[in-house]
Parts: structure tokens; C-alpha cells; sequence
């Protein structure tokens, strides 16, 4: 067994870093032990915080008890619910089949784009289409903490990988799915949008070389390079071909 | 696996204790939208909340803002915070720190390269924790249980969680192999925890 356990002193305190985090997180979904170590811990954190207690500006109490009368609290989370629930008024479920639409639309841009780009792909449908359909094709699936899973389809002769989500939550309100790879050695570098994590989506850059695959949640737009919020990490073995 | 202890019945010191209960019982009523119960979850918290994100942010304007944006995701996820697993006081704190140093990291990201050069050369914060702390029994006693570990434990931990820097960041700043100061950041924690007599927190 990997010495991944050690690793839960520093999550409690959130001295993991992005990649570290994730990965721990994944183990935590499949390791009871760990959840209950990790858990005491962050009691323990907790109660060192008590010497440094220091009461705040009157100022932030009016700040926040005025800000709660915007906020409407979220229901509890229940449990086969096959969607997540909406957030609030701004919620962009409310504009998921206009979202769906665009997103479709932008996905065959891209593969559109793809297309122009790379002239070996021609005439065989879209990139994605290839990918998923490619001989070669390797699949790896992730469940997410927030519910739902991805799928990362690789195809070494390709070159490519196509992310593909099955009942991803959405990422929030001027929020978006970004997707990343890290060639060996190297930082994360961004590998396009998932607009709509349950679409097919090709990562950008040369997935064949790549070590790793990432996604995670950004401010609408993207980042430049991933936030703290990495929901999933797909680890690459190098291709030999 | 060596890192196991048996679970025990008692719970955790402060989740199941009576103010505990009643601090869990203050986010329940807030998940329903009851702002006076809010009210008086922030009085209760808000000094350790507030606290905390000064001493991981070292800025007084910045942790201000961590800790109202904490709050306002207690508000919104008040319904989310599950007592079998911590205590609310912990799971408010987890929110602040985890704010907080994601506010950190983020501001250093945009100067690495200096942080990276200048991070061997910065000495190590030593005990600043003392000086404005309150001068309540339970920061007695948790200082007592800090004193019981070793220097090099502590250093690890309070550079971990109230310094909020990464095991790696540690490991170098202590001049410690890569990998060395995860495992003295668990060991304090564990040592700590065990001192403080803080259960295991049974997890459904």
C-alpha cells in the first residue's frame, strides 16, 4: 500500500497542494479510515485555533448580517437526487436548454477547428467522434466528489484525448469546467473549456505525451493556470507509440 | 495500517459537548433561514473565525473579507453541515482556512518565481502565536498540548496550519527532505489531537 495515508495531517490543513489534494481526495472517497483520521485532525486544527482569537471589527458583523438577507440557504443534500439543486436566482440551470444549445454549438466549432487545424483528421467526422471510436482508445473514469462522473478517452495514435461527463453538477454561477494537461516536467497548461461537462469535449495539446489530465472549476472564461479547485485528475501512462 | 487508532465512543471534544450542540443546533436553524439564529452563531465563532484568517493572511482589510465570505458559505450551506462528522465550530473553521489560503497561495502565484527565490532565505515566523492570543482556559490549554510536542513538530505544524504553507514549502524551509515534513505535520497533529483528547469522529 502507498504511503498515501500520510498524506491526511497535511490535508486537514490544507497543506497539499492542487494535484496532492485531489489525489488525496480520491483515495478519502474509498478509505473510511482516513475520512475519521482527517476529520480529527481538523477538530484538533480547530481548537489550536483558539489562541489566536481575535475579535473583529463591528463593521464585518454588519457586513455579513446584512449580506444573509441576499443569500437564500441551499436545501440539504438529498440523497438519488438526479440533479443538483438550483443555487439561487441567478442559477444557470434555469438557462440549461439555451446553455445546452451554445454548448453544442461550441463543441462543433471546436471540433470544426480541430479539423482545420490538423489535416490528418479529415472526412472521418469530428475529432471527438474519432477519438471515442479510435482502435486504440483508452478509457479512464473518475467519480466526483460533487457528484457524477468523467470519462477521459485517449487515443495514443491520435494524439488526443476527448473528456466526456455523465451527470457532472454544473460549475456555478460565472463558473466553468476548465480542462488541463501537464506534459511530463512541466505545469498544468489549459487544454480548452468544458462548457458542458456532459459533452464530449477535446482537450487541446498533444494528449499522447501527456502525463497527466485535469479539470477543474474556473471563473467563467478560464484561467491561465488552474485554480484550487481541481475536481478531477486523470494520471497518463506515456504512450509507446 | 499503523495509523489507526480504535474509534472511540466519546465524541469530539467540542461537537459533542454542550455548547457544541447548541453551536450545531444554531446552524440548523440558519439552514431554515433563521437570521437571529445566525446572529448568534457568528457571535459565538466569529472572534476564532476572524482570528484565524488574520493570522494566515497577516492583513488585517484581507481577512476581512475571508472571513465575511466564510460566513456567508455557512449561510449558504448551513443545511450541508452534517454533525456526525465534526463539530460546527470545525467545519467553520475549515471554511475560513481553506479561504484563506487559497488567498495566499493565489496572490503568490503571481510572484513565484520571487516567493520560490525568497523562501529559502525567510526565517522561520517563530511563535507569534502567543502574543495577542486571549487569555481564555481552552487557549491554556491548548497551549500546553503545544508545548508537549517537539520543537520540530511544532515548528512543522504551525507553519502548516497557521503559517498556511504547503508540506513541500515546509519541508523546505526547515531544510527538511521533500516527504519528511508531511509526516512531522501528521505525527504533531496526531500528538496534538491525543494530548487535547479530541475523539475520533465517527463518520456514517
Amino acid at each position: 500500500m502507498s504511503d498515501i495515508h500520510a498524506l491526511s495531517g497535511a490535508y486537514a490543513v490544507d497543506a497539499l497542494d492542487d494535484l496532492e489534494r485531489a489525489e488525496f481526495e480520491q483515495h478519502l472517497a474509498v478509505c473510511a479510515d482516513c475520512r475519521a483520521e482527517v476529520a480529527s485532525l481538523r477538530e484538533t486544527a480547530a481548537l489550536m485555533s483558539e489562541t489566536e482569537s481575535e475579535t473583529p471589527p463591528e463593521s464585518l458583523r454588519a457586513g455579513v448580517l446584512s449580506g444573509i438577507r441576499q443569500v437564500r440557504p441551499l436545501p440539504p443534500e438529498v440523497p438519488s437526487l438526479p440533479e443538483p439543486v438550483a443555487t439561487g436566482p441567478n442559477d444557470v440551470r434555469r438557462r440549461r436548454l439555451p446553455a445546452l444549445l451554445a454548448a453544442a454549438a461550441a463543441v462543433v466549432l471546436l471540433a470544426a477547428g480541430a479539423l482545420a487545424w490538423h489535416p490528418w483528421h479529415h472526412d472521418r467526422g469530428s475529432v471527438a467522434e474519432q477519438v471515442l471510436n479510435a482502435s486504440d482508445a483508452t478509457r479512464v473514469t473518475q467519480h466526483l466528489a460533487g457528484g457524477g462522473e468523467l470519462t477521459l478517452v485517449r487515443s495514443p495514435s491520435l494524439k488526443r484525448a476527448v473528456l466526456v461527463g455523465h451527470d457532472v453538477p454544473d460549475a456555478g454561477d460565472e463558473k466553468t469546467y476548465q480542462m488541463w494537461l501537464q506534459q511530463p516536467g512541466e505545469d498544468m497548461v489549459s487544454a480548452g473549456l468544458m462548457p458542458d461537462a456532459d459533452r464530449p469535449t477535446v482537450l487541446s495539446g498533444d494528449a499522447a505525451t501527456a502525463a497527466a489530465a485535469a479539470v477543474s472549476v474556473e471563473p467563467a472564461g478560464g484561467s491561465v493556470h488552474p485554480s484550487k479547485n481541481v475536481v478531477a485528475v486523470f494520471s497518463l501512462q506515456p504512450a509507446s507509440g | 495500517m499503523s495509523h489507526l487508532r480504535p474509534v472511540p465512543t466519546d465524541p469530539p471534544s467540542e461537537g459533542g459537548g454542550s455548547v457544541g450542540a447548541h453551536l450545531a443546533g444554531l446552524l440548523k436553524r440558519s439552514s431554515r433561514g433563521d437570521e437571529s439564529a445566525f446572529a448568534e452563531w457568528y457571535d459565538a465563532t466569529a472572534a476564532r473565525a476572524f482570528g484565524l484568517a488574520v493570522r494566515v493572511l497577516r492583513d488585517r482589510a484581507q481577512a476581512e473579507e475571508v472571513t465575511q465570505e466564510s460566513y456567508l458559505d455557512c449561510w449558504r450551506h448551513a443545511a450541508r453541515f452534517d454533525p456526525g462528522k465534526g463539530s460546527a465550530i470545525a467545519w467553520l473553521l475549515t471554511i475560513v482556512h481553506r479561504k484563506a489560503v487559497d488567498r495566499v497561495r493565489s496572490a503568490e502565484a503571481a510572484g513565484r518565481r520571487d516567493a520560490a527565490y525568497g523562501l529559502r532565505e525567510q526565517s522561520v515566523p517563530h511563535d507569534e502565536t502567543a502574543e495577542q492570543a486571549t487569555a481564555s482556559l481552552e487557549a491554556t490549554r491548548v497551549r500546553t498540548a503545544l508545548a508537549g510536542l517537539t520543537a520540530k513538530q511544532r515548528e512543522a505544524v504551525e507553519l502548516a496550519f497557521l503559517g498556511g504553507y504547503t508540506h513541500t514549502e515546509v519541508a523546505t524551509m526547515l531544510d527538511l527532505p521533500v516527504g519528511t515534513a508531511k509526516t512531522r505535520i501528521r505525527d504533531g497533529l496526531i500528538r496534538l489531537r491525543d494530548a487535547l483528547g479530541v475523539g475520533e469522529v465517527v463518520q456514517t
